[in-house]
């Protein structure tokens, strides 16, 4: 799935080359008015030829420049279809390699009366529940309820470490076309055949089921109207040319009309699309619609999750802070030894702190003694320890510490307060840490951020991108990891109604808002926010709330699906600026050749100096099919994208698109009015 | 070229530049509803209109109902108007005993002359002193000159309210907009100006016709007469007296100028030396035409809280507009190659020089290239010079001002819509490279906003082209009315419905379109050229007005920056070049080339 | 329909506002501060006749005046009641053939110079009342030679009679052709 196919990936060509001869078909051609334009004028033009062949048509004389013209109308045409065939044919072979997955599975499902049977996954219906074991594929789209196992899902995201698949909880979402590798577990089916999830992914990139973006549409709108007025002006230039005592030829006419209309955006506007969908799946990223690609490019604010997306997931000990009275040994072993049997990350780096500070080596768990008993977090106590020796350690957050030593509401040390309140206004956690119902002192838990990210806010910042962190943390904790993460907000104690809170109050104020979330608590928030990202990992009720869907399960990668949004829209736009610039110089290809013969001062237009007028005008229509070819390529990757202000990429790209399309027509018509001279093809 | 002459027009446009912000400032207070210093002396009209209308003035209404009221009322006036030119053989104030227009045969003159001015188009088919009796001149065609500018700049209002108005259906009240506009803005200006000009002797007043002795009783020799006219020997007869054409014609220019209506009291327009007798007036009159235009750039900032977006605005039209200027000027000072060599043309400090046919000695070439440029940038349309003898290029640039859409500057709010909708435009295709899609000023260009941008500028080329074409190819009823031949007769052609459709008014009047099938066709250009930009702009605002404002930054796409100006002159120009430039290159451009090379018609 | 009916009050009470108040009031106004020149700037003799307008060009052809510009202004030219310009091109043959013809006539009337362009060019009202100074001063000598006068009396003549531009710097100079052969009458009569 992950694998990158090569834009000249041969297979993808040859298979494109035919799909574009099928493309000819005038209904389907019929969805693109410009290139149906294109067509009808080209087979006018045929039919004109065919005429001329049986009989002889007064005034058509140069039958070889009328055929060639004819010649590379149809090629304008097929050139079209090709660039939108190479971008659906690099869609197909990812979704060949789907496919693959999908076949031939067969389900062990557990019938009402308990007994396995052996069915076709295919005959999968939404709530059977089937039993998989190790080395056995997935039959469908489930939820786990029993057992865990560790799952390879590589055909999915490309990923190669299994993932641990385990019933309730947010990690219960099984798909389709994955292998159990270890242990058994019962899913329960939550889609019906043909409706799976991988039958949705497989359908996106084909793009099948593609539907034309909000922006396409209006996109279309224009190039239609654009159309309509070139068509209008040159079937007006007839009757003028006519009073001028200069009248054309229909086959110049077609000419000037494909020359002017927009062909090359109307000719690479699909495939644009179709690439824009296929970058996503390149990052391992599944949009759900177009129109989801167009609003990331459009996200306003950003919403990241703390945790995973800004920071490590984990928070790590940096520093014990030890209680006046209290050596800070003492407190660094009490912190050890507390955490001993604290198998979460952040209990291991307390020992690995103490280890590598106070040279204390973690002490065997035997050497504690017979009576030592550990104390796991409870949700009721919100503390862990251990007991031994007449010892009773406990650490915890400073509230179940405070309860835990003064049950009867005193307070704690004004010393430890303040320590705790340090630790917490630079971001760290305090965990504090008791012996014998007598605070000692404070770990320092610190929240790692994550390489690099500071620059990428700062690059989101420079496009117009508001950040916003969401954590569970407290308002200080929060703002200071803020502060140093380089977000603009955050959101503290987020619950997962504040987070609907606030998408609904970006919104309010007509801003576009993304998120990515994995949790079933989540889902309402992804369905609301415009660009919503589900975990692949995260469950069936997210992925069906978000509209878009990350294989690789990473939060960060919201950024990329911002930047390909954006890329795929400035592609876009840089092509149509490009279309129309090129007009200019085809007019003056074009304009001097149709009346050079009844008045020789036209060729005073003729700036390019081409050789006759059948020259110029064959160039144009030669230059108008081939720019079509020559962009494919731009049209599939899209253009190069930078982060920078508006205004700064603005001056980029209409200096490269829009200058550029003034003066490369210029360059490229009158090259091949050298060549096609020299060769005598006129 | 002249110092004098450059000196002269960056003068004006020093003047211009400077009134934009007050005037557009108390625009902006006007159609906001409050109070501004004219209020006392102006409030009890505006409330007697109301009540009299049973107007409620606090109601306001969604684009489908300002649409019909801009509609009813567009129906109603104009229908009088037209009764009124019928009949006003039978009515008072008709010194001259000048029968009703299209009487006895019906040529479609009242037609036109109707839709003419109800559209703000003010296209002359008939000569106003031989034509029009004093009433129709007052209470149809002054009228007209108010109300349907009133009408435009209601409408680009009413889109500046849909830009900056958010989450609502409501863009205005039809009535009370049309109304301030009329009352505090064109009134008042039309007063003082109008007062100014009398002073320099433009004619205001009931008399009938004044005939005048000559001092020289002699035969006239027949010098420059009409062509086509084979009757040319008869006309050597003892001429010893002058009838000199009088009448209300202050009170009507002054509005004709504000209004960017363009309608003469006289036949020749603003090159009468009793509609514009001095250079004095003439630099009035010429302020007067783009006055408010370029004033709506500052009310557009103002109101939609970008004041540097409208700078922006006026900028691009500003550019546009010296261009012109530029390339007028220096067409039109340069030798007809064609004129016999012992004809002075060149420019000295006691002759203008260069192309004087059709221009007046008191305004020479800069005041004629200037206001041609400038009435054809605004959609005025009135004259002091005749375009059809300008050189090929000094001529291209009218046509082609009015060709851009009418709008560099523009008709008083048909210049800010129809900018309006090339901005959305632009925004629309340079917008995407910003990588969102296209928004303006916080709303999002749609589908629908498409659809409506794509209507209005389908428009224009839609009838100026077709008809033009048709025109050519029917040697009776099209090419005959032609007074020159060779490209200089389409160009006529095509300048009469580019003029229609685009509102403008001003004519190659060599051209006699006073025919049925000129009027007619005309008349059909000036009505859909009106409505079917008006109403896709209307519908726009209210789409506008319904939608969301996304707060702009770093990200959105910038529309008060030199580059933006400069983006939306390219635009104007290239769907303008593109539409147009084959029919020009047989018109305009072909009549270069051949006039360099010493050919005639 | 309650549009149409609000549009026709509208239109009623507006029109009578705009379309009658507005203009008689001001042509009141107009009559009571600049009486002269709302009437039309005529020129009368001394009986009191009309003899012109000082604003309107006139026809002048005998030989012994300055001449104005050429008009296209109804069939015989300089009528005001029928004001308009030729309306003919620069690639119009009848009009380059009509600036040959008067060019003619002109230069052999004043071989000693080139004719200002002004002098056989048509204005654009038919009525211009103006011609440059240059075409004025091409005409000296024929003027002269007709009234019998020296070319220098005439001269300083017409530079009494030339118009400099309005304000120092507005428009072009020029010579009013009507006013200047009034005066010329008066001092040098035939």
């Amino acid at each position: 799935m992950a694998t990158k196919i090569s834009i000249w990936n041969r297979k993808i060509i040859t298979q494109a080359a035919m799909d574009s001869v099928l493309k000819l078909d005038p209904r389907k051609m019929m969805r693109n008015p410009v290139m149906f334009v294109v067509e009808v004028g080209a087979l006018l033009s045929s039919l004109q030829l065919i005429r001329g062949l049986i009989v002889e048509v007064p005034g058509s004389g140069g039958s070889s420049f009328e055929t060639q013209i004819t010649f590379w109308l149809w090629f304008t045409v097929l050139f079209a279809n090709f660039a939108e065939a190479m971008a659906e044919g690099r869609g197909k072979a990812q979704a060949d390699t789907l496919r693959r997955a999908k076949s031939e599975t067969t389900a062990n499902l557990i019938t009402q009366d308990g007994r396995v049977e052996q069915i076709a996954a295919t005959e999968l219906k939404k709530d059977d529940v089937v039993v998989v074991s190790a080395g056995e594929f997935i039959p469908g789209d489930g939820e786990v309820i029993e057992g865990v196992a560790s799952v390879d899902e590589s055909a999915i995201t490309g990923e190669s470490a299994p993932v641990i698949r385990e019933a309730g909880g947010d990690r219960s979402a099984v798909t389709g076309g994955t292998r159990v590798l270890s242990d058994q577990i019962k899913v329960r089916i939550t889609s019906n055949p043909g409706e799976t999830f991988l039958d949705r992914m497989i359908s996106l990139v084909e793009g099948a089921s593609r539907q034309k973006t909000p922006n396409e549409i209006a996109l279309n709108i224009l190039l239609a109207g654009l159309t309509i007025i070139f068509l209008l002006a040159v079937v007006t230039l007839q009757p003028f040319s006519i009073y001028s005592n200069a009248p054309q030829t229909a086959i110049v006419l077609i000419s000037l009309l494909v020359c002017l209309i927009p062909t090359t955006i109307g000719g690479l506007l699909s495939a644009i699309g179709i690439a824009g969908m296929d970058r996503l799946v390149q990052h391992n990223v599944l949009a759900m619609s177009g129109r989801a690609v167009e609003a990331a490019g459009d996200v306003n604010t950003l919403l990241l999750d703390k945790t995973g997306t800004i920071t490590l997931g984990n928070r790590q000990a940096s520093e014990f802070i030890a209680l006046p009275s209290v050596d800070e040994a003492h407190l660094a072993e009490a912190a050890q030894l507390s955490s001993l049997s604290d198998e979460t990350p952040e209990g291991r780096s307390i020992v690995v702190l103490a280890k590598e500070k106070y040279g204390l080596r973690g002490r065997e768990i035997h050497k504690l003694g017979e009576g030592h008993k550990f104390i796991p977090f409870s949700a009721n106590t919100r503390m862990s320890g251990v007991d031994f020796d007449e010892r009773e350690i406990r650490k915890g957050a400073v509230d179940a510490i405070e309860h835990y030593i003064a049950p009867n509401g005193e307070t704690a040390p004004p010393e430890l307060q303040e320590i705790v309140e340090r630790v917490a206004r630079s971001g760290g956690t305090p965990l504090v840490v008791a012996e014998n119902r007598t605070p000692l002192g404070v770990i320092y838990l610190k929240d790692i951020i994550k390489g690099g990210m500071r620059d990428r806010f700062d690059h989101l910042r420079s496009m117009g991108i508001r950040t916003v962190m969401i954590t569970g943390d407290n308002p200080l904790t929060a703002a200071s990891i803020a502060e140093e993460a380089g977000v603009d907000d955050f959101l503290a104690e987020a619950t997962p109604e504040d987070k609907m809170a606030l998408i609904r109050k970006e919104q309010a104020e007509g801003r576009l808002v993304a998120m990515a979330g994995d949790g079933t608590n989540d889902a309402p928030a992804l369905a609301q926010a415009d660009v919503g990202v589900a975990m692949n990992t995260g469950t069936q009720a997210a992925k069906e709330a978000g509209n878009m869907v990350d294989l690789d399960s990473n939060p960060t990668k919201l950024i990329e699906i911002v930047e390909i949004g954006k890329q795929l829209l400035m592609t876009r736009g840089a092509l149509t600026t490009f279309s129309i610039s090129n007009d200019v110089a085809k007019y003056f290809a074009i304009i001097p050749a149709m009346f050079m013969i009844s008045y020789p001062q036209m060729q005073a237009l003729n700036i390019m100096g081409l050789t006759s007028p059948t020259s110029a005008i064959l160039s144009a229509v030669i230059f108008n099919a081939l720019v079509i070819i020559a962009l494919i390529p731009l049209a599939l990757k899209g253009v190069e994208y930078r982060a920078l202000p508006a205004s700064k990429l603005l001056q980029k790209n209409i200096l490269i698109y829009g200058l550029g399309g003034l003066i490369v027509p210029f360059i490229g018509i009158k090259l091949i009015d050298v060549i096609i001279t020299s060769i005598g093809l006129v | 070229m002249s110092l004098s002459g450059w000196f002269q027009i960056v003068f004006y446009f020093a003047l211009l530049l400077l009134i934009t912000r007050p005037l557009g400032a108390y625009m902006a207070r006007v159609y906001e509803g409050e109070r501004t210093f004219l209020s006392r002396f102006l409030r009890p009209a505006e409330n007697l209109i109301f009540r009299f209308c049973r107007v409620d003035e606090e109601w306001e209404m969604n684009w489908k109902e300002y649409s019909l009221a801009l509609i009813a009322f567009s129906l109603v006036s104009g229908v009088a108007l037209f009764f009124l030119q019928r009949l006003q053989g039978y009515l008072p104030l008709n010194p001259q005993d000048l029968p009703g227009v299209d009487s006895p045969d019906y040529t479609g003159s009242s037609f036109n002359t109707a839709v003419s001015f109800m559209t703000n188009t003010n296209w002359q088919g008939y000569g106003g002193e031989t034509t029009m009796t004093y009433l129709t001149q007052m209470m149809g065609l002054t009228y007209q000159n108010f109300f349907s500018a009133a009408v435009g700049m209601s409408v680009a209002i009413a889109l500046i309210r849909g830009i900056a108005r958010r989450e609502t259906d409501h863009i205005g009240n039809f009535w009370v907009d049309t109304v301030r506009g009329a009352l505090y803005v064109l009134l008042p200006a039309s007063l003082i100006l109008a007062l100014l000009l009398v002073s320099q002797g433009v004619v205001q007043n009931l008399n009938p016709y004044e005939t005048a002795t000559l001092a020289d009783e002699s035969t006239m020799a027949q010098i420059g007469n009409e062509s086509g006219s084979g009757d040319s020997v008869e006309l050597k007869q003892a001429v010893n007296t002058q009838t000199i054409a009088q009448g209300p014609a202050a009170s009507q220019i002054a509005i004709k100028q504000l209004g960017t209506n363009g309608g003469g009291f006289f036949n020749v327009n603003s090159s009468h030396p009793f509609e514009n007798p001095t250079p004095f007036s003439n630099l009035l009159q010429l302020f007067a035409i783009l006055l408010i235009p370029a004033a709506f750039t500052y009310t557009l900032g103002r109101m939609v809280g970008s004041q540097k977006h409208g700078w922006a605005v006026f900028g691009a039209m500003a550019s546009l507009f010296l261009a012109g200027v530029i390339v007028s000027y220096w067409a039109e000072s340069r030798s007809n190659p064609l004129f016999p060599g012992n004809v002075d043309q060149i420019a000295s400090e006691t002759s203008p020089g260069g192309n004087m046919e059709g221009k007046e000695t008191r305004f020479g070439i800069a005041n004629s290239v200037l206001w041609a440029t400038a009435t054809t940038a605004a959609s005025n349309g009135s004259v002091n010079s005749m375009h059809d003898s300008y050189t090929p290029l000094g001529g291209l640039v009218p046509l082609a001002n009015i060709l851009l859409g009418e709008v560099i500057f523009g008709g008083v709010g048909a210049g800010m819509y129809g900018m309006l909708v090339f901005i959305i435009l632009t925004v629309f295709i340079a917008g995407l490279m910003v990588g969102r899609t296209p928004e303006y000023l916080g709303k999002k260009i749609e589908a629908f906003e498409m659809k409506m941008v794509v209507i209005a500028i389908l428009v224009m080329p839609l009838f100026i082209l077709s008809f033009t074409a048709i025109s050519v190819l029917m040697p009776e009823a099209g090419l005959s009315s032609r007074n020159n031949l060779g490209p200089h007769g389409l160009t006529e052609i095509l300048y009469a419905f580019s003029s229609g459709a685009g509102n403008n008014g001003s004519a190659f009047a060599g051209l006699n379109a006073n025919t049925l099938w000129y009027n007619t066709t005309i008349g059909l250009s000036m009505l859909f050229g009106r409505f079917f930009i008006i109403l896709p702009v209307l519908a726009i605002a209210g789409n506008m007005a319904a939608k969301k404002r996304v707060p702009s930054g770093a990200g959105t796409f910038p529309v008060t920056t030199p580059l933006f100006a400069v983006l939306l002159v390219g635009v104007v120009l290239i769907v303008g070049a593109l539409t147009f430039f084959p029919v020009l290159s047989l018109g305009p451009i072909l009549e270069q080339f051949l006039m360099s090379s010493g050919e005639s018609f | 329909m309650r549009n149409l009916l609000t549009a026709v009050l509208f239109t009623f009470l507006t029109t009578l506002l705009f379309g009658l108040v507005y203009p008689l009031a001001f042509t009141g106004l107009a009559q009571i501060i600049f009486p002269h020149q709302a009437n039309g700037s005529l020129v009368k003799d001394e009986s009191g006749k009309t003899i012109g307008s000082e604003l309107i060009g006139q026809p002048f052809v005998s030989p012994g005046y300055f001449r104005p510009r050429p008009s296209a202004a109804g069939d015989a030219g300089y009528d005001a009641g029928a004001s308009g310009g030729s309306n003919l091109g620069p690639t119009s043959a009848e009009l380059i053939a009509r600036i040959r013809t008067d060019t003619e006539l002109m230069q052999a009337e004043n071989p000693a110079a080139k004719v200002p362009v002004d002098l056989v060019t048509a204005s654009a009202s038919g009525l211009d009342p103006h011609i440059s100074p240059a075409a004025a001063k091409f005409q000296i000598p024929r003027v002269a030679r007709e009234r019998g006068i020296s070319e220098s009396d005439l001269g300083s003549l017409v530079s009494r009679f030339t118009e400099e531009r309005q304000f120092g710097f507005l428009g072009e100079p020029r010579v009013n052709v009507l006013l200047l052969n009034l005066e010329l009458d008066k001092r040098f009569p035939k």
